[in-house]
C-alpha cells in the first residue's frame, strides 16, 4: 500500500464470542453435589485487525463459519465486538449509542446476501428508498425527497415503474438492485457488502458485479467485499483478506496473493476453484475435518488440516508477518522456511 | 442402445390460471458409465427434469407427454410398485440437502441396513457388512462409528458422503445428482466432486449432474445439456461445449464468469433475467436477451441443427450453417 | 440493465391487488369460507341495524306486558304473528331481545379483543425485539396470567367488584367491566404469538437493514417488523372474538354477566334456563343456538384464515 492513501476504517484487535448455552438457568448445572455455571461460546472471530483505505475493495475471504460476516456485522455497528476496536477515519465507533452512531450511518452502509429477506416484503419499492433519505435528511421537502430516489434509481437502472410495486414481484436480481439503491440513496462513502451475488444465477452475478463496480467509479467508493467465492475476488478486489476459523492468515495485494499464495490454506483455497480450463493440477487435498469455531484449537487454527504443521504449530499462535512483497502471512512454516 | 433415454419429455403444472408447461420437449441420453451434465440458471427446469426421470413430479404437476427410457422401459408408465423397484434400486438420487435423504431421529447405519433390506433379501449382519463397505469407500474415517452416528453429529461435507454412500449402497446403474455440493465449501466441494467422479468411474455408474456451476461442468462431465425456460437449447460434448459454445445464452453464460474478462474489468453480463414460466416470450424463448437477433428469431421456434458435435436450437446458427454450406457448394 | 416487463401502464389498484391476491382465490374456492363469512356478515349487519329492525325495544321496559309472558314461537299451537320467536318470561319479544342480545355479545367480543391485542401486540413486539431480560420478564408474566384460567380470574373479580358496589351499580358498569376482565385475562395468547412471530422476522436481514440506517427500535419495531407479523394477529384474532363471546356467555349464565335488563346472549340463555322443564324450551334453547352459530362460524373463518395465511400450506 502506498503511504499517501488514507485509512478509513481501522479494525484493531477485534474478538467476537457467542454464547450458546442459553439463559442463565440453562447454564447451571449439578455437578459433585454443587451447582456450577457452565458456558459455552462460539469463537467468531479471534483477533482480527485490518485497514480499509479510501477507495479500495477490499475483499474478505473465507468458508462458511470463519467468521468473515461477523467481522462485516461488527463493523456496521450490528454487533458489539467481544474485544477490539472499530475506528471510521479515526474516531472510534464500536462503543457510540445509537444516537451518537447516527452521523456515521450515512457515511456507511451495507448490502445483504440474501435479496428475498432484505427488503421489506409490506413495503413498495418507493417507500424503501424514501424512508432512509427521509429519515437522514429532515429538511428537505417530500418533492425533494422524490426526486432524489428518483436519482438513485436511475443510476443502479430501476424502471421508475417499479417504484409501486411490491419487493415479491421482482427477481433476485432485481431486488438486489432495490437493496444497492437503498444503500446508495444516503449517499455513502463506505459499503460493506455481505456476500451480495452468492444467491444469485451466473448472468445476474455479472450484472449486479458490474453495477457495483460503476457505482464505485461514478461515486469513489470503497467497498469491504465479504464472499466465499475467490474467482469474484480476482476480478472485483483490491485486496484480499484470507480468513480461517475467525483470524485472517493472509493479507495481500490481489495480484500478489493471485501470482504466489502463501499460506497453505490460500493455496488449497486457489487450488479448489472449479475452473473451465481442463488441464490443471487436481485440488489440493486437507486432511481432516472443519474445526468447529465452539473448541478453538490451540496454536495456529489451521494446524490440524494442514499438510506442514509440526510440534510449534499446535502450541503456538502464528503472527501475521509483512512479506518483502507486501503481503503479510500467519504461518510458522513460511516464516522457518519449511514451505 | 443408451442406458436412459429422455425423450421429447413435457412436463406441466396445472394451476388456477391454468396449465404451466415447465419442461417442453426434453430429449438427452446416458450411456453406462456416462457422466452428463444439465445446465441452467435458476427456473431453466433442470431440477423438474431430474425429477421427471424418477417420475417424482407431485401434484399438480404431471408429465403430459413424451418417455423416459430406462433399459428399453418407460419409466412414466410403469405402475408404482415397478418404479418403486427402480428408484433407489437401479437409479439413485443425491439432492443438494443432505437431510432431504436422511432421517434426523434415525442412525446412520439404521438408515442404510433400511434401505438394503427394503430392497433385498438379506439379514441385518450382512446388511450392515455392506453399508460398512460403502462408508469405507466414500473414505469415511472410522465407518464403524459413524455407523452409530446422528446425521446432526456429522459436518455437511461427512453428510454428503453418506449420502454418496446411501446412493451406492444397491450398486445402481445411474446416480441423479441435483446440486450435490452446492450447499459445501469450495475445498469440500472439490474432495466430494473428485470422490464422486472416481466412484462413479470405479463402478461403471452413469452421473446425471444437475448443477447451476459450469466450473463444476467443466470438470467433472463427459457431456453437457445446456438448457433455457424449460427447453435445451444446447448439448453436446462438454469440452466443445466450454471452448466454443454455439448458442448465445451458452456463451453468455461462460463469458459472464469473472475468469473470462481481466480483473478489474467490466464482466460481460447477459441483460435482462430469465423469463417466468408464465410469460415465456414466443419464438426462442432467449430472444429479447439476445445479441443477435433475426427476424425469425421472435416468430418461430428455433430448430436443432448439427454443429460439430454438438446440436443447438438458435436461428442464428442455423443460417450460419446454412451459408457455410452455400459457399462450400460454389467453392 | 435488466429487462423491464412490467410497463407503467397495467398498475393494479389496490382493489386489483386484491383480487390477484392467494387470500381472495381461496376464499372464492371454498364453500365454507364464503358461507361463514356470509353468515358472519349477516350477524353483524342484525346486530348493527338492531334499532331499526327489532319490532320491540326491549330495553323500554313501558312496552313490556306481563300478559304476554312465556308466548311460543309463532308456529306453535298458541303462538302469535306479533311475537315472531315468542316471548320469555318478562313478556319481552325474543326476536328483538336476541338482536340486542347479538349486538351486545358481539361488542363484547370485539372490544375485549381489541384490547387483548393491543396489550398483547405491545408486550410481544417489546419482548421479541429486545430479548434478554426484558423478555424473560414479560414472558414469565405471561405464563403466570395463563396459568390462571379466565373464567377464575373473572369470576372473582367480577364477585368482588359486584359485592363491593352493589348489584345496581354494578348492572351500569357491567358492560366495560366484562370488556376489561375478558381483554386483561387473554392478553397473553397474543403476546406470544407476536413474539414468536417476532423472533422469526429480527433476524431477517430487512431488519439489519434498517438498524443500519439507523433508525430507532419504535420505528423498527412498528414500520417494518409488525406489518410482517399481522397474519397470525388476525388468525388469532377470529378465534379469539368467539372466545370472548363464549367466556362472556359464561358469565353472563353464572350471573356475572350482563345483567338481565339489558341482556346478552348468555344472560338471555340464562334467564330462560329455569323455563326449559316448565314447557317454555324456546326462551333458552332459541339464543343458545344462535350463539353457537355465531361461534361455529368465527371458528370456521378462522381455521379457514389459519389455512391461507400458512405459507407452508400454500401452493402445496
Amino acid at each position: 500500500m502506498t503511504d499517501s492513501a488514507e485509512t478509513l476504517l481501522q479494525v484493531r484487535g477485534l474478538r467476537k464470542k457467542f454464547s450458546i448455552s442459553g439463559d442463565f438457568l440453562e447454564q447451571l448445572s449439578f455437578e459433585g453435589g454443587r451447582i456450577r455455571r457452565k458456558q459455552e461460546f462460539v469463537h467468531a472471530i479471534n483477533g482480527v485487525s485490518l485497514d480499509v483505505q479510501r477507495g479500495e475493495a477490499l475483499c474478505v475471504v473465507g468458508e462458511s463459519g470463519c467468521g468473515k460476516s461477523t467481522v462485516a456485522r461488527t463493523i456496521m455497528g450490528l454487533l458489539k465486538p467481544t474485544v477490539g476496536s472499530v475506528s471510521f477515519q479515526g474516531q472510534r465507533i464500536d462503543n457510540l449509542s445509537a444516537k451518537q452512531l447516527l452521523p456515521w450511518r450515512k457515511r456507511m452502509q451495507m448490502i445483504f446476501q440474501n435479496p428475498h429477506a432484505s427488503l421489506n416484503p409490506r413495503m413498495r419499492v418507493q417507500q424503501t428508498l424514501e424512508e432512509p433519505v427521509a429519515f437522514h435528511n429532515p429538511g428537505l421537502s417530500s418533492a425533494e425527497v422524490k426526486e432524489k430516489v428518483q436519482d438513485v434509481m436511475e443510476s443502479v437502472g430501476i424502471d421508475a415503474s417499479w417504484a409501486k410495486r411490491h419487493p415479491h414481484e421482482f427477481s433476485g436480481g432485481q431486488r438486489q438492485r432495490i437493496s444497492i439503491a437503498r444503500a446508495l440513496a444516503v449517499d455513502p462513502e463506505f459499503i460493506v457488502a455481505d456476500e451480495p451475488i452468492s444467491a444469485l444465477d451466473v448472468s445476474i452475478q455479472a450484472q449486479v458485479l458490474n453495477l457495483l463496480m460503476d457505482a464505485q467509479e461514478q461515486r469513489g467508493l470503497t467497498y469491504l467485499f465479504i464472499t466465499h467465492d475467490l474467482s469474484v475476488v480476482e476480478h472485483f478486489g483490491t485486496r484480499v483478506a484470507v480468513m480461517y476459523l475467525g483470524t485472517i492468515c493472509e493479507l495481500a495485494d490481489t495480484a500478489t496473493l493471485f501470482a504466489s499464495p502463501r499460506h497453505p490454506y490460500t493455496r488449497a483455497l486457489l487450488s479448489a476453484i472449479p475452473s473451465l480450463r481442463s488441464e490443471r493440477p487436481p485440488p489440493i487435498k486437507l486432511q481432516g475435518e472443519v474445526t468447529t469455531p465452539i473448541n478453538l484449537p490451540t496454536g495456529c487454527v489451521f494446524h490440524g488440516r494442514c499438510p506442514h504443521a509440526n510440534a510449534r504449530c499446535s502450541e503456538q499462535v502464528p503472527a501475521l508477518i509483512q512479506q518483502s512483497d507486501g503481503a503479510s502471512v500467519a504461518c510458522h512454516a513460511l516464516e522457518e522456511g519449511r514451505l | 442402445m443408451a442406458l436412459l433415454e429422455v425423450r421429447n419429455l413435457e412436463v406441466q403444472f396445472a394451476l388456477r390460471e391454468g396449465a404451466l408447461t415447465a419442461l417442453h420437449d426434453v430429449s438427452f441420453k446416458l450411456d453406462r458409465g456416462e457422466r452428463l451434465g444439465i445446465v441452467g440458471e435458476s427456473g431453466a427446469g433442470k431440477s423438474v427434469a431430474a425429477f421427471a426421470i424418477l417420475n417424482l413430479i407431485s401434484q399438480p404437476g404431471a408429465i403430459t407427454a413424451g418417455e423416459v427410457l430406462f433399459d428399453g422401459q418407460d419409466l412414466s408408465k410403469i405402475s408404482a410398485e415397478e418404479l418403486r423397484q427402480i428408484r433407489g434400486n437401479k437409479i439413485s438420487m443425491i439432492f443438494q440437502d443432505p437431510m432431504m435423504t436422511l432421517n434426523p431421529v434415525l442412525t446412520i447405519g439404521n438408515q442404510m441396513i433400511e434401505c438394503l433390506r427394503a430392497h433385498r433379501k438379506i439379514s441385518r449382519a450382512n446388511a450392515r457388512e455392506i453399508a460398512l463397505l460403502k462408508l469405507q469407500q466414500v473414505q469415511i474415517p472410522s465407518p464403524e462409528k459413524r455407523l452409530n452416528a446422528y446425521p446432526h453429529e456429522l459436518s455437511g461435507g461427512m453428510r454428503q458422503r453418506v449420502i454418496i454412500a446411501i446412493a451406492l449402497l444397491l450398486d445402481p446403474d445411474i446416480i441423479v445428482a441435483d446440486e450435490p455440493t452446492t450447499a459445501l465449501d469450495v475445498t469440500i466441494q472439490a474432495e466430494i466432486m473428485a470422490l464422486l467422479v472416481s466412484l462413479c468411474e470405479f463402478n461403471s455408474v452413469g452421473l446425471l449432474l444437475i448443477t447451476h456451476d459450469l466450473g463444476v461442468v467443466s470438470q467433472v462431465t463427459q457431456r453437457t445439456v445446456v438448457m433455457y425456460a424449460g427447453r435445451v437449447i444446447e448439448q453436446g460434448p462438454t469440452r466443445e461445449i466450454i471452448n466454443d459454445a454455439q448458442h448465445p445464452y451458452t456463451q453468455g453464460l461462460i463469458n459472464a464468469l469473472p475468469q473470462q474478462t481481466l480483473p478489474g474489468q467490466r464482466l460481460n453480463q447477459i441483460r435482462g433475467t430469465m423469463p417466468t414460466l408464465s410469460a415465456i416470450p414466443s419464438g426462442c424463448a432467449f430472444n429479447p436477451r439476445c445479441d443477435y437477433t433475426l427476424a425469425p428469431c421472435s416468430l418461430e421456434l428455433p430448430p436443432f441443427v448439427q454443429s460439430g458435435g454438438c446440436s443447438v436450437a438458435c436461428h442464428m446458427v442455423k443460417q450460419q450453417l446454412e451459408q457455410e454450406q452455400l459457399e462450400q457448394a460454389n467453392d | 440493465m435488466e429487462d423491464i416487463s412490467i410497463t407503467a401502464s397495467d398498475q393494479p389498484s389496490r382493489l386489483q391487488e386484491f383480487r390477484r391476491s392467494p387470500i381472495y382465490h381461496s376464499f372464492v374456492g371454498s364453500k365454507v369460507a364464503m358461507v361463514s363469512f356470509a353468515v358472519f356478515a349477516l350477524f353483524v349487519v342484525l346486530a348493527l341495524l338492531a334499532p331499526v329492525i327489532a319490532p320491540y325495544d326491549p330495553y323500554d321496559l313501558a312496552t313490556l306486558d306481563i300478559m304476554d309472558s312465556e308466548i311460543p314461537p309463532a308456529w306453535q299451537d298458541g303462538g302469535e304473528s306479533r311475537f315472531s320467536l315468542g316471548t320469555d318470561a318478562q313478556g319481552r319479544d325474543m326476536w328483538s331481545t336476541i338482536l340486542y342480545g347479538t349486538r351486545i355479545s358481539l361488542m363484547i367480543g370485539l372490544c375485549a379483543v381489541l384490547l387483548q391485542a393491543f396489550l398483547g401486540i405491545v408486550i410481544g413486539l417489546a419482548a421479541g425485539y429486545f430479548g434478554g431480560a426484558v423478555d424473560s420478564l414479560l414472558m414469565r408474566i405471561a405464563d403466570i396470567q395463563l396459568s390462571f384460567s379466565t373464567l377464575m380470574v373473572a369470576i372473582v373479580v367480577l364477585a368482588v367488584f359486584q359485592a363491593s358496589f352493589g348489584a345496581e351499580r354494578y348492572s351500569e358498569l357491567a358492560l366495560p367491566m366484562l370488556i376489561l376482565v375478558i381483554g386483561m385475562a387473554e392478553w397473553p395468547q397474543y403476546a406470544r404469538t407476536v413474539r414468536a412471530k417476532v423472533l422469526a422476522e429480527k433476524h431477517k436481514e430487512y431488519v439489519d437493514a434498517a438498524r443500519v440506517m439507523g433508525f430507532g427500535p419504535l420505528r423498527i419495531m412498528i414500520r417494518h417488523i409488525l406489518p410482517n407479523s399481522l397474519s397470525p394477529i388476525l388468525v388469532i384474532s377470529t378465534v379469539q372474538i368467539a372466545n370472548a363471546i363464549i367466556s362472556e356467555a359464561s358469565l353472563s349464565f353464572l350471573g356475572l354477566g350482563m345483567p338481565v335488563a339489558r341482556p346478552s346472549l348468555g344472560s338471555l340463555i340464562s334467564s330462560g334456563f329455569e323455563y326449559i322443564f316448565s314447557g317454555s324450551w324456546w326462551i333458552t334453547t332459541i339464543p343458545a343456538l344462535v350463539l353457537i352459530c355465531l361461534v361455529l362460524v368465527m371458528n370456521l373463518l378462522g381455521d379457514w384464515l389459519r389455512d391461507v395465511l400458512n405459507p407452508k400450506l400454500y401452493k402445496g
